[in-house]
């Protein structure tokens, strides 16, 4: 048989069959949230069950309060936001899907929960009804983000169709600077091949500097894939992978762990194997990196200046940098270290786990904040693990905001937003207009990034302070 | 589903790159239930000001609020996975989106709805945007059987779909009903995928 890339192996061992030019998958995990009331309506609507309630997880986390939660669901103030938990909840119960709601003791974000739980295994294909479902690629999993539509195909089928994307391999080699993260890593490839870079392709991370990374910190770059437009990014499974799942609640035990093993350790892709498409980063070119703009991106080494559209040639992408500096109110040439903040979040999908935490919180203790700063961990598991560490009361002392977990301010669904022309530094994935709120401005940045800027009140070179 | 067969409408030239699905429906607003009220959501923070008031946005004013398509740039669609966009456009009586590429995940979205995402060359998609501009309030047609869209000028630009896609659309079909009649293939499916991998399941994890 041919060399395989493990795209190729996962696609092929979740295949069904062909039809017309489009093939039916078999989906093993499929992730709700409280948009995926939509879905539920429209099952409801069509008077159609859900195939396998066990393979289908729900969580609250979009509309969840990140304070004040003693009194549950019943004590959000908005109604409407009170009703998509509660609706949620009740949707989750009456079709007898698991449920993660906002009184379960590992409630916390979808994208987050999963691989704490061992839900995420490598091998699998998981969709799930939100854009960065991309973030489970990290286990060496299909992992697709899906519409209503298509998730309520799911829930009444377990399939899903689908034409087969393009393949792309991303090699990155070489050890990563002091002060740079994943998070550095992912905004310097969007940099480099665009927000529509990976358009039509599932993407492989692979190199040196993956193999090096922890598996949040793969997370964290699988996350950001739909921001280059690939709807898939993932990382063959090694022993991290295997180290991570093992012993966790739903991951397979005893024997069933040893035959699991021998399994994913024939998914990594073949000698030899090859893709529609090659991308190759060198890790020691990445510095501290920051969005100036209105997409991931419009990205630069936080040491740069914002760039002047007068000097750019294409026109269309003059007048798309003109129209980011416009809802940025930023001065071409502007040092991006001179870009001043009225807030900072840390959190989200993309840097809500433990290891992000940590190393906010190795900034954190260099100062105090100077600008109102929210220290928001994706689960209740993070949580957990932060206190015992002490990580809380770090944060606290440096006058960061220590809040209860959930997406928050990275999509600004649960009443917690920036005002109108408010700039904030955000661990978060898009800094689209209106995204943290109406009018808001966001600069994407590192967890050591954002803390940095936390205590300096403008966008800051960690390796300043932590050297 | 509603079918899509043939449109003439009038068309509203986006001239702007990456129209992400975060600006076709903010997202406060996704906790709305699908209907009539999406047609106000459609583009909300760039038709309306904070105080609830009109801006010059062209979707508020004749002839554009009577729009039937959308001629874009690359990449429109991107970002969230959100299918209020799609109600946002389809409510407001857009009923197809021509541009040189799209988000994956809208692009998905839109053929569930009876919305058609077609892609034309980026230099096709320019011109028809630059006839639209000297002519607003112009016509386009769009032929789905004859994979054909007529411009102002009356050329006529041939796209590609995917056939399942394009027969989906032009009978308004329900993909749960066309994948329901696979039902058997698909338990065959799991039996083997099972059997193949003891490790999956509650059975696994107790040991």
């Amino acid at each position: 048989m041919s060399p395989q890339s493990i795209f190729e192996k996962l696609w092929n061992s979740h295949h069904i069959l062909t039809d017309e030019g489009e093939s039916l998958m078999y989906v093993d995990v499929a992730l709700a949230q409280e948009n995926t009331l939509h879905a539920f309506t429209a099952l409801e609507k069509a008077k159609r069950k859900v195939l396998h309630p066990q393979q289908i997880y729900a969580f609250t986390d979009h509309y969840v309060p990140t304070t004040g939660r003693a009194k549950g669901p019943a004590g959000i103030p908005d109604a409407g936001i009170r009703n998509m938990v509660i609706d949620m909840q009740d949707m989750a119960k009456k079709y007898g899907v698991t449920l993660f709601g906002m009184a379960h003791r590992d409630q916390g974000i979808m994208h987050i929960v999963p691989p704490e739980q061992g839900i995420i295994q490598p091998g699998l294909f998981v969709i799930g009804n939100d854009s960065h479902t991309s973030t489970h690629g990290a286990f060496g999993c299909l992992a697709y983000g899906v519409g209503a539509s298509e998730f309520a195909h799911v829930m009444a089928t377990q399939a899903l169709w689908q034409r087969k994307p393009k393949a792309m391999r991303i090699t990155i080699d070489g050890k990563l600077g002091f002060g740079v993260s994943a998070k550095d890593v992912i905004l310097a490839l969007i940099a480099k091949i665009g927000v529509d870079g990976a358009t039509g392709y599932a993407m492989e991370y692979a190199g040196s500097t993956i193999a090096a990374l922890s598996m949040e910190g793969r997370m964290t770059i699988c996350n950001m894939s739909i921001e280059a437009g690939g709807r898939v990014g993932l990382i063959a499974p090694d022993d991290k992978t295997y180290a991570y799942v093992e012993g966790r609640q739903y991951a397979p035990k005893g024997k069933a762990w040893q035959q699991a093993l021998d399994g994913w350790r024939a998914l990594a892709t073949d000698a030899g194997a090859t893709f529609d498409k090659e991308v190759t980063l060198d890790a020691a070119s990445i510095a501290p990196t920051a969005t100036w703009g209105v997409n991931p991106s419009q990205a630069l080494p936080v040491t740069g200046v914002v760039p002047d559209p007068a000097g750019i040639k294409d026109p269309q992408q003059r007048s798309e940098y003109e129209t980011a500096l416009e809802y940025m109110a930023l001065r071409p040439g502007m040092g991006l270290q001179d870009i001043k903040l009225d807030r900072v979040f840390i959190g989200s999908c993309t840097n809500g786990r433990i290891e992000d935490l940590r190393a906010a919180a190795e900034v954190a203790k260099h100062g105090r904040a100077v600008v109102p700063t929210w220290v928001v961990p994706g689960s209740m598991s993070v949580m957990r693990q932060a206190e015992a560490e002490g990580l809380d009361k770090i944060f606290i002392k440096a006058g960061f905001e220590w809040r209860d977990p959930g997406c928050s301010m990275c999509t600004a669904i649960n009443g917690d937003y920036l005002q109108p022309g408010e700039r904030c530094a955000s661990t978060s994935n898009r800094n689209f207009r209106n995204r943290q709120g109406p009018g808001g401005r966001t600069h994407l940045v590192s967890p050591a990034m954002a803390a940095a800027a936390a205590i300096k009140g403008h966008l800051t070179d960690v390796r300043e302070i932590l050297k | 589903m509603q079918p899509f067969t043939t449109l003439t409408a009038i068309a509203v030239p986006m001239h702007e790159a990456n129209i992400d699905t975060n600006q076709l429906c903010p997202t406060r607003f996704n906790k709305v239930p699908r209907g009539p009220k999406y047609r106000e959501i459609l583009f909300y923070d760039s038709r309306f000001r904070p105080d609830g008031t009109q801006t010059e946005f062209m979707l508020n004013a004749s002839p554009y609020d009577q729009s039937g398509v959308i001629v874009a740039d690359r990449n429109f669609g991107c970002g969230s996975s959100r299918e209020t966009a799609v109600y946002a456009l389809y409510e407001f009586g857009i009923r197809c989106v021509i541009a040189p590429s799209f988000g994956d995940i809208f692009a998905a979205n839109c053929a569930k709805n009876g919305l058609l995402a077609l892609t034309l060359p980026e230099e096709e998609c320019a011109a028809i945007r630059r006839q639209l501009q000297d002519k607003p309030g112009a016509k386009v047609s769009v032929d789905l059987a004859a994979q054909t869209v007529t411009d102002v000028a009356g050329k006529v630009h041939k796209f590609e779909i995917h056939e399942v896609r394009k027969r989906c659309l032009l009978e308004g079909l329900d993909d749960i009903a066309r994948t329901q009649q696979y039902a058997e293939r698909i338990a065959g499916f799991e039996k083997g995928y099972y059997k193949d991998r003891p490790w999956l399941g509650a059975a696994a994890r107790q040991s």
